[in-house]
């Protein structure tokens, strides 16, 4: 048994010697095209690529406290220079996507094709991200005031926590609309169900999304590889049918 | 001050929150509680099942199935609109009703193990001095389970001030409305802002050990088995 034990550890170990293994942390806008991309990087390069979604603000606080993610592809550009900044990431850093902004409802036709339902005002509920936590909801915001109707709206605002739960609460049809990324509602390039209003890019700051290599991944062989795929061609395809703006 | 004003609104919703919550628990979960305690129905089983799912349910499924049911296409949700009300997330009245059955068994299970502790003579003998069950109940139950009314009290109000996932869930995280404690604390350690996080959640956690101390000291029931 001890040595039929010994002959399996040996084989992990040379396994892992050849292929690695590394920790992705997402920001949540991101995942579905990340789990294309880390599908075509695993089956390319033979790497395991582990990825893990959630809000940017709460990944920033898990890796200053040794959460062990080898790289952050990230909802903005402040986390991961900030992280730099403060020894817990090593670069390269580099813009991967920039985000595309859209106000979707569940509903077909109730969002047309240039944003007048927002002064039309239809509506009990509309929904936000956070804008103090989340770079999408700082860009509604950012919209909004230029439209003019910020404070207007303000009242029927409700605040998701992240841009996840945000076109959670307007796919259950609880809030009628909401600014949600545009990579949740694309199909095939387009808007799938619903309704929407892809934001024009000069109403709000870019929404740049940076990726960096984390302190914890500097010797990890995957990690670097996983940055490389990412700006490669294949990676910048899938970016782009999501709905995402390249650099 | 170290607390902002959106800190304190979010402390006065949250205590707001629960007094009104325990209240209703105590109202709804008392003739419930009593029914558990004395049937003998093959059902007792499948609601007692009922009431303890809460304790063992994540929030968020709980959280979620709550947005989902409360929605436009929802059951719940197209009964309140039918009733003109509207939907309920995002709602001071969805966080109270979904607060209601998170707490549900923290109030429900004290009542009914002081209502069981209660010999059947006690009841009969009442009866035999011509008591009516109302009288027997607010004249020799209620005084006798008051320790149990205590811990169901005090366990439902702190269980609802420490309530996060279903209100996160529902909530809609609106100031005045659904923003209560747990998220405001939540949103201060997301947004870095550690020193604002530590005043409430500090706060949280000297509150929450106070009640459980005066729970347990003051509460003779609670002293015997300790």
């Amino acid at each position: 048994m001890p040595r039929f034990l010994s002959a399996v550890l040996l084989c992990l170990t040379t396994m892992a010697a050849q292929a690695g293994d590394a920790q992705i942390a997402v920001a949540a806008n991101f995942s579905a095209p990340a789990k294309r991309i880390a599908e075509a990087f695993e089956h390319a390069s033979g790497h395991k690529a582990t990825l893990v979604t959630g809000a940017t603000g709460k990944f920033h606080a898990q890796i200053v406290n040794g959460a062990p993610f080898d790289v952050l592809l990230a909802a903005d550009d402040d986390t991961p220079a900030k992280l730099e900044r403060e020894g817990h990431a090593t670069g390269p850093r580099f813009t991967y996507a920039i985000g595309r902004l859209v106000l979707w409802s569940a509903t077909p036709g109730l969002v047309d094709g240039d944003g007048a339902v927002l002064k039309r005002g239809s509506f009990r509920h509309i929904a936000v991200a956070n804008p103090r936590l989340a770079p999408y909801g700082q860009a509604a915001m950012e919209t909004l005031a230029a439209l003019g109707l910020a404070e207007r709206l303000r009242p029927r605002f409700v605040l998701g926590e992240n841009i996840a739960q945000t076109h959670q609460f307007v796919a259950s049809g609880n809030a009628e609309l909401g600014f949600v990324a545009l990579a949740q509602v694309t199909k095939d390039g387009r808007i799938g169900d619903g309704s929407g209003w892809i934001v024009p890019a000069q109403l709000h700051q870019p929404i740049r999304q940076d990726a960096v290599l984390l302190a914890h991944g500097r010797g990890n062989a995957a990690a670097k590889a996983f940055l490389e795929w990412l700006k490669g061609d294949d990676a910048k395809a899938t970016i782009r049918s999501f709905g995402y703006d390249l650099p | 001050m170290p607390l902002s004003d959106a800190d304190l609104a979010a402390i006065w919703l949250t205590l707001k929150l629960a007094t009104l919550t325990t209240a209703l628990l105590l109202v709804a979960g008392t003739p419930l509680a009593w029914w558990l305690a004395r049937t003998a129905a093959r059902w007792k089983g499948t609601v007692s099942a009922v009431v303890a799912l809460p304790l063992v349910l994540p929030p968020t499924v709980l959280g979620f199935y709550l947005l989902v049911a409360m929605g436009p296409a929802g059951p719940l949700g197209k009964l309140t609109q039918a009733a003109g009300l509207g939907t309920l997330p995002f709602t001071f009245a969805g966080l109270v009703l979904a607060s209601c059955l998170y707490s549900l068994p923290f109030v429900v299970q004290p009542l009914q193990n002081a209502f069981t502790a209660i010999p059947e003579r006690l009841l009969e003998a009442a009866a035999t001095l011509r008591a009516s069950p109302l009288d027997t109940f607010f004249h020799v139950v209620v005084p006798l389970a008051r320790p149990g009314f205590l811990t169901a009290a005090v366990l439902g109000f702190a269980h609802t001030v420490g309530e996060f996932g279903v209100v996160l869930m529902i909530g809609g995280n609106i100031p005045e409305k659904t923003r209560v404690v747990s998220v405001q604390i939540y949103d201060h350690v997301e947004a870095l802002e550690y020193s604002q996080a530590h005043w409430l959640a500090g706060g949280m956690l000297v509150f929450s050990f106070v009640v459980l101390l005066a729970l347990y000291t003051l509460n003779p029931a609670m002293r015997r088995q300790t």
